[in-house]
């Protein structure tokens, strides 16, 4: 037993947590004082007066309040997406291609996990539950929503990637497109024939859509509720425990280190002796796991999906990727984070500082304008040249 | 490997080339008959398009022995629009392409609705609509468009009305930028400043999932109102969010909102603290008169209760088979053109369908439009047909 502990790697599973933490706090830090200070210009325009006639407050106060329900309704989405870019950036890594079906892959673990839950429910299994069996039965439809993932990932790289392997680059990418539409409408049919019902709907169980309040804060009028629902929390603790998790098997664990070294030089690699067709496997089915896992999260959080589910978070969570230099799993987080942040800090305050006439409707373009940027003048992306290996 | 692949590609293209020509090959037949539907079939709202397409069904089966005592053979050809107004125009343009189509029972959709209808009227199909409620619809004053409900101007101004009328002070304004959700939420908020509701905010989403960041500056506000102008699709997800992260106030919508799925989505929220309502230009259909016997036939055949509009898409096909009968008639007891069939319908007066009566006035609006407000009573997805009506208006379209 002892050995056993000492065989773990603190180190591997402290470092994540520390990189988590350190990104949420300087994004949240970088994007508050942006627009703390924005509101202070602004505050004594006509912005601020249009703000302080509707809501008797000033504009410096309004932002001041919102800022924690803001900075935490950011970060939750913001490890979604991490979640799902460290797929998109794990295969990138090891075969340098996009897997744009990964988003479709996501979407399949969404629709097992919340069919499993239907199901239940439907069988007056969840009504009568506990609380302790409510998330009992959240952890299988997760782990469910996990394994069904995982095995189309690995399904879809053997069918669809693998014979491909030695084309041009674009073949395979064409491929991966290829197989995002098809999944889509697959699971469409499948729904269609089978419940007839376009929306599937996360069942109401256990206590996920109570709110902890941490306390009320006065805005002018009215006080404002600060505080986190269950939902919410769970999905940043799975999100929190997948990424560790992650980082230590590709850093601290022999597998990892045959995926490190197939990233880096695969006919190197299987020289020494790595099985490289195993380990790619074994990266799409990591990737799907973590998938699946952020598509049941998803769901969750959301409570509605369709076929249609992964397209927008898949897209944001590629962005998410290249912003933090893709194929690179630092990058991945901070990629995640920092997107989340902006958009919800876009979308919260843009109303407020244009006098509504550019509301949250058009918060994606922050996001996809810093993508741009970033592009333009640090094309290998925000961590990119930190690490010299690639995953 | 790749010869097999353009073998099954070329069978596949061989494939349906052949039902394209059988289907031009059966037009030709002199006295068959064929009125279109378009709903949508497939996606997200199909639980409503698919039962406007049974209404018409059901109708056609009903009503159409007139016509066949004629010597006609009418047929429905249904067609699903998807919600998506290109695949609208794309369907238009092969229903106009089609002679022995003689009118269209269709659109769920204004925003399909509207471009479609363009096609339409390139050559003088009629169109019966069954919902679709934006003003431009007949306001663009083509002779073929027609519709049975009332409009979104007037069905703003009830929704403002109603929430003036509950004591509600202020409103933030959601919608869904659709053709149908902004009009809606536009003539909403014009009536709601004029009548002094406050309006705290406007503005539009395509969002479906993700409410967070629009939530920050609606319970910044505090408002005693949400009003959402679009699909239940979108709203229950944000009355269900909104709802969590504290919001005491009341939710409104429109008749977008009229679908059971509201409830499985949204479930208790929806009741809790100042409770949903929802303005329709479609009651229920128990609500109207003459339906107790449309919702047993509909029951029997489908073996499903009706959704929205299932009732008026019975009444948009018996006004087309009445009209087509008329215009058969006076040509002869031969087909009708296209033309006669448009000028048959406006020509009808007070014709009896199960959700009213109807005269088109001369832009294709009811003489009188129903609109009613309905309260959301239970968290039962099943209970649905159960909310309660809470004020039912006859008014009349607005003068141009």
């Amino acid at each position: 037993m002892n050995r056993f502990f000492r065989s773990i790697n603190i180190r591997e599973l402290l470092r994540p947590l520390g990189q988590l933490t350190l990104f949420s706090l300087a994004s949240a830090a970088a994007l508050s004082i942006i627009v703390l200070v924005l509101a202070l210009i602004l505050d004594q325009t006509i912005i601020g007066q249009t703000l302080t006639e509707k809501l008797n407050v000033s504009l410096y106060t309004y932002t001041l309040i919102n800022l924690p329900q803001v900075v935490l309704d950011g970060l939750t989405i913001g490890f979604v997406y991490a979640a799902i870019a460290l797929g998109y950036t794990m295969v990138y890594g090891v075969l340098e291609f996009i897997n744009f079906a990964h988003s479709e892959i996501f979407a399949v673990g969404a629709f097992v996990g919340v069919e499993i839950l239907i199901a239940l429910d439907q069988s007056g299994i969840l009504k009568s539950a506990s609380l302790g069996m409510a998330y009992v039965f959240l952890i299988f439809a997760i782990l469910a929503g996990m394994a069904a993932a995982g095995a189309l990932a690995v399904t879809v790289e053997r069918v669809a990637y693998r014979p491909l392997r030695g084309a041009p680059r674009l073949v395979p990418l064409i491929s991966a497109i290829g197989v995002s539409f098809l999944l889509q409408d697959v699971i469409r049919l499948v729904e269609g024939l089978t419940t007839g019902d376009f929306n599937r709907i996360f069942p109401t169980f256990g206590n996920f859509d109570k709110r902890i309040t941490f306390g009320q804060l006065v805005l002018g009028s009215t006080n404002l509720n600060f505080g986190v629902s269950i939902k919410s929390l769970i999905v940043i603790i799975s999100a929190v425990l997948m990424l560790v998790g992650l980082n230590y098997l590709v850093n601290a664990t022999r597998i990892g280190k045959a995926i490190r070294a197939v990233a880096q030089d695969r006919p190197t690699a299987s020289l020494m002796g790595i099985n490289v067709n195993r380990i790619i496997s074994i990266t799409f089915l990591v990737g799907g796991l973590l998938g699946g896992a952020a598509g049941v999260l998803y769901a969750l959080k959301f409570t509605r999906i369709d076929a249609f589910v992964g397209f927008m978070p898949g897209l944001k969570a590629f962005a998410a990727a290249v912003l933090g230099g893709i194929g690179n799993l630092t990058g991945a987080l901070l990629g995640g984070i920092v997107l989340g942040m902006l958009e919800t800090f876009a979308g919260s305050y843009l109303g407020a500082f244009t006098m509504g006439a550019a509301g949250s409707e058009y918060k994606d373009i922050f996001a996809f304008c810093i993508l741009i940027f970033v592009l333009i003048f640090r094309p290998q992306g925000l961590m990119g040249e930190n690490v010299g290996q690639k995953a | 490997m790749f010869k097999n692949l353009s073998t099954v590609f070329s069978l596949f293209v061989a494939a349906s080339m052949t039902l394209a020509t059988c289907g031009m090959a059966s037009a030709a037949d002199a006295k068959a008959i064929k009125i279109a539907t378009q709903s949508p079939l497939s996606g997200d709202q199909s639980v409503v398009g698919v039962d406007i397409k049974r209404g018409a069904e059901l109708a056609l089966e009903q009503l159409g022995k007139p016509l066949a005592d004629m010597g006609f053979k009418v047929d429905l050809a249904p067609f699903d629009d998807q919600a998506n107004p290109d695949t609208g125009v794309a369907n238009a343009k092969r229903i106009v392409s089609d002679p022995a189509i003689l009118a269209v029972v269709g659109h769920y959709n204004s925003g399909v609705q509207i471009p479609s209808s363009e096609v339409y009227h390139t050559s003088g199909l009629a169109n019966v609509s069954p919902a679709n409620t934006n003003p431009k619809v007949t306001t663009r004053g083509y002779m073929e468009v027609n519709r049975i409900v009332g409009r979104d101007d007037v069905q703003g101004v009830v929704g403002a009305d109603f929430a003036i009328g509950l004591g509600l002070k202020s409103v933030f304004v959601i919608h869904d930028k659709t053709a149908y959700g902004q009009g809606i939420a536009e003539f909403f908020k014009k009536r709601a400043e004029e009548k002094g509701l406050k309006v705290l905010g406007f503005e539009g989403t395509e969002e479906k999932a993700n409410f967070d960041s629009l939530l920050s500056p609606i319970l910044a506000g505090n408002p005693n109102l949400v009003y959402f102008g679009g699909m239940y699709s979108q709203a229950a997800v944000l009355f269900k969010q909104a709802r969590e992260r504290g919001f005491t106030g009341t939710f409104l919508s429109d008749d977008g909102f009229d679908s059971s799925d509201a409830t499985k989505i949204a479930g208790q929220t929806l009741v809790d603290g100042g409770g949903s309502y929802y303005s329709t230009v479609s009651g229920p259909a128990s609500v109207y008169a003459g339906t107790a016997k449309f919702i047993a036939d509909f029951k029997a055949k489908f073996n499903s209760d009706p959704q929205p509009f299932a009732a008026q898409g019975y009444d948009s096909m018996a006004i087309s088979l009445k009209a087509i009968e008329n215009a058969a008639k006076a040509n002869g007891n031969a087909t009708p053109s296209r033309e006669a069939v448009a000028k048959a319908i406006r020509e009808l007066k007070d014709f009896v369908g199960i959700t009213g009566t109807f005269t088109f006035n001369n832009i294709g609006d009811p003489t009188v439009g129903k609109y009613f407000v309905i309260k959301v009573n239970s968290a039962d997805p099943a209970k649905w047909s159960e909310n309660a009506v809470v004020e039912t208006l006859d008014i009349a379209p607005p003068q141009q």
